[in-house]
């Protein structure tokens, strides 16, 4: 089975710093990561690989991920971590993409790789829409299932899911081809091995422009985004109020007084 | 599109430096010149620039006659017939929005043996309810909610569209939009007709730690989801009722490639954090998971649900639905009383946006207590079983209000 897994390259904090006099943004020298969620995406699909290798149908993991060049360090972490080849969407074209965009460039990818399972996060910590996993299950004319805790069953033709939504849990049957987008539930990510860094190390890096995809300028980038930013500010600070500290009891006497007024008791 | 620096407005200031997440601006004898190969046109430049020295442009217009499309429509996201209470929230903010642009407003439902949602949703303060009801949509499916809701959009033409930020939301309409080739903007908490007739929709990013105003200037409809406990609940309309209008479902647009094959309500507690008026969390000073009894019992008295810090859930000390943060859930109660947690960045970006925020903890540097509108300083296994005895003998009794 053809398995991908896309990830993003996202700030190491979102604690993005405000510099108090001129009030704008601080992010110099800002280190980057892998968005956290898709670290469970890539370790489902690393598993699944593996279920899949085992049950005798040999299986790799494609890691995607559209972003500036820099984007190529995520990229090799994602071979570290079990990943078999990476590519990397870059071009200048693809900038100012909103999530139309970025699904479309991704699913374009897809598209072209022709995998059976397409597996990403359940939302990104920057950009924080959720909307780019089930954008490419439309785009790439996949099935799909969002917010999977558990993947039950897996074959060539379909897989069984759960999944963790607000009033319990789901399960449901999804035919492949398929996008999942999971939650942090699903698993807990390995550490990269040695032979994995070895591995990161030597791989060559695809990387697909807009040419190579078949994505018309017109249809990403800021030019093809239906959505644009016209102004972005940092919300005023949420400051602390009184502190109480003392005995016990005269603790537990004040956050009484704090609920009662509050009319929750 | 280019982004150009009009070098008789820049003095070289530094501060679009400063604002670049990509590093994509350099001064060069004074004057601030872009790197074409690092930006990514995000506009954070252009905002930071208190001489208006930065643009982008696109050279870009409107594909269709935008104006033929009118009114506001508010998805009504409902399970078993019963209504997510998102949706009286955006009927609220949905009103005004109708008012502002001098049209109608309309609820969509789709579902099976909703009449009484329809019923419900008509004795709000809205101009329609559009209802889609077949057995084929009885549970919400992606891919067919999708591609009816798609369909519905294209004869009805609505000029702006929202929905609840609910896991169903979040990922079904991602796919209308990108069927109906608009935009979608995620997770707004602030929404608005601005003077240019659009809709301006702000929207917090990087955990809350910036606000961005988006819009949708050359597609219909703009589309929304918006987070829940943001906008107050909608009254009822003072008399009459909503005129009902019911949509023939067309069965071609019913197929699917998957299908529910069972479900299960989290049940004995209120996990559906997002919709809790109070929640009560618990971090890894709790110490132990026989020490969440004691913050549930204090939960069941004032009717609150239980969260948790990622500590708390790692440990295995209550399940991973319980999570509040950056990995876990962004809520917004009315209050939030954390229980032993440090306060982390990653464990505030899901929770401050709280009306109220109240926390015990041990150590009276904890950065809870940075945020903390009433913070108390104590041994969380103390405070919390007093309080609830205390709350228990004094029910009932009339209230002091010293603070
Ligand atoms: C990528 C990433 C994602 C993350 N996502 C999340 C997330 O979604 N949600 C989240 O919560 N965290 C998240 N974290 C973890 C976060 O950074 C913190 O580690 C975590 O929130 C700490 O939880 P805590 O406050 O319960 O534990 P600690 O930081 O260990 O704090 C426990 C607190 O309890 C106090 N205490 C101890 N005993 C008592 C007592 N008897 N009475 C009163 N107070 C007491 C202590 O003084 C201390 O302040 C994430 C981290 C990373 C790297
Ligand atoms: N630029 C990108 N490259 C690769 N994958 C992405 C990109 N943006 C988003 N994704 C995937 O889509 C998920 C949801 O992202 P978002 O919709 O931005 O919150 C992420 O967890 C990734 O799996």
């Amino acid at each position: 089975m053809k398995i991908c897994c896309c990830i993003k390259q996202v700030p190491g904090t979102t604690e993005v710093k405000i510099n108090p006099e001129t009030n704008t943004l601080v992010r110099e020298g800002v280190e980057t990561q892998i968005n956290p969620f898709d670290l469970y995406a890539l370790e489902e699909a690393v598993r699944v690989k593996e279920r899949m290798t085992a049950a005798g149908d040999p299986s790799t993991v494609t890691v995607i991920s559209m972003g500036p060049p820099q984007a190529e360090d995520a990229l090799r972490e994602a071979i570290s971590l079990g990943a078999d080849d990476a590519i990397l969407l870059s071009d200048r074209a693809f900038a100012g993409s909103d999530t139309w965009c970025t699904s479309y460039v991704l699913a374009m990818a897809v598209k072209k790789l022709q995998p059976e399972l397409v597996i990403c996060g359940m939302q990104a910590i920057d950009g924080d829409t959720g909307q780019v996993g089930p954008g490419i299950a439309i785009h790439a004319n996949y099935a799909q299932a969002s917010y999977v805790a558990e993947i039950q069953e897996i074959d060539a033709k379909k897989l069984a899911a759960k999944r963790l939504i607000e009033e319990g849990y789901e399960f449901c049957e999804v035919k492949l081809p398929a996008v999942l987008t999971v939650v942090k539930e699903i698993n807990e990510p390995r550490t990269p091995s040695l032979r994995g860094k070895m591995a990161a190390k030597k791989a060559e890096i695809i990387k697909w422009g807009a040419a190579e995809i078949e994505a018309p300028a017109e249809k990403v980038g800021l030019l093809g985004s239906p959505t644009q930013v016209v102004k972005i500010m940092t919300p005023p600070c949420r400051e602390g109020g009184e502190k109480y500290e003392g005995e016990t009891s005269i603790i537990v006497e004040k956050l009484f007084d704090v609920l009662s007024c509050m009319e929750v008791v | 599109m280019s982004i150009t620096v009009d070098a008789s407005k820049c003095n070289g200031c530094t501060l679009c430096v400063k604002s670049c997440g990509t590093n994509a601006i350099e001064i060069k004898d004074k004057l601030a010149t872009i790197v074409l190969d690092n930006c990514n046109m995000c506009g954070a430049c252009v905002s930071a620039c208190p001489f208006k020295a930065i643009s982008i442009d696109i050279e870009k217009q409107a594909a269709e006659d935008l104006s033929a499309y009118k009114g506001v429509w508010v998805y009504g996201e409902q399970r078993n017939g019963h209504v997510a209470p998102v949706v009286f929230e955006l009927i609220n903010v949905g009103r005004e929005l109708a008012d502002a642009r001098n049209c109608e407003l309309a609820v969509v439902i789709l579902g099976n043996n909703i009449s009484a949602a329809v019923a419900e949703l008509a004795s709000y303060p809205v101009d329609k309810v559009y209802v889609y009801e077949a057995p084929e949509l009885e549970a919400y499916d992606a891919e067919r909610y999708c591609r009816v809701l798609t369909d519905v959009t294209r004869e009805l033409k609505p000029e702006i569209f929202l929905a609840g930020a609910t896991t169903t939301g979040r990922s079904f309409m991602s796919g209308v939009a990108i069927n109906l080739y608009t935009g979608l903007t995620a997770d707004c908490t602030g929404l608005e007709i601005g003077e240019d007739g659009l809709l301006h929709q702000t929207r917090p990013a990087y955990g809350g730690n910036i606000m961005a105003t988006i819009l949708c200037p050359y597609t219909r409809p703009q589309m929304a989801t918006v987070r829940h406990k943001v906008f107050p609940t909608s009254g009822k309309r003072a008399s009459g009722s909503a005129e009902i209008v019911n949509l023939n479902p067309k069965p071609a647009l019913f197929g699917s490639r998957s299908k529910i094959t069972d479900f299960i309500e989290t049940v004995g507690e209120k996990v559906n954090l997002v919709d809790a008026d109070i929640i009560i969390s618990g971090g890894r000073g709790m110490g132990c998971p026989e020490n969440f009894a004691v913050l549930r019992e204090l939960a069941d008295e004032i009717d609150a649900a239980v969260a948790a810090s990622r500590a708390a859930v790692d440990a295995g000390w209550i399940p991973y639905a319980h999570q509040v943060g950056q990995t876990g859930k962004t809520v917004c109660p009315r209050i939030y009383i954390a229980c032993g947690i440090s306060g982390a960045v990653q464990h505030q970006v899901g929770m401050r946006s709280s009306d109220t925020i109240i926390a015990i903890n041990k150590d009276p540097n904890a950065p809870i207590f940075g945020i903390a509108k009433f913070g108390f300083v104590g041994d969380v296994l103390e405070v919390l079983p007093r309080l609830t005895k205390m709350i228990k003998a004094k029910r009932g009794a009339p209230a002091t209000c010293p603070v």
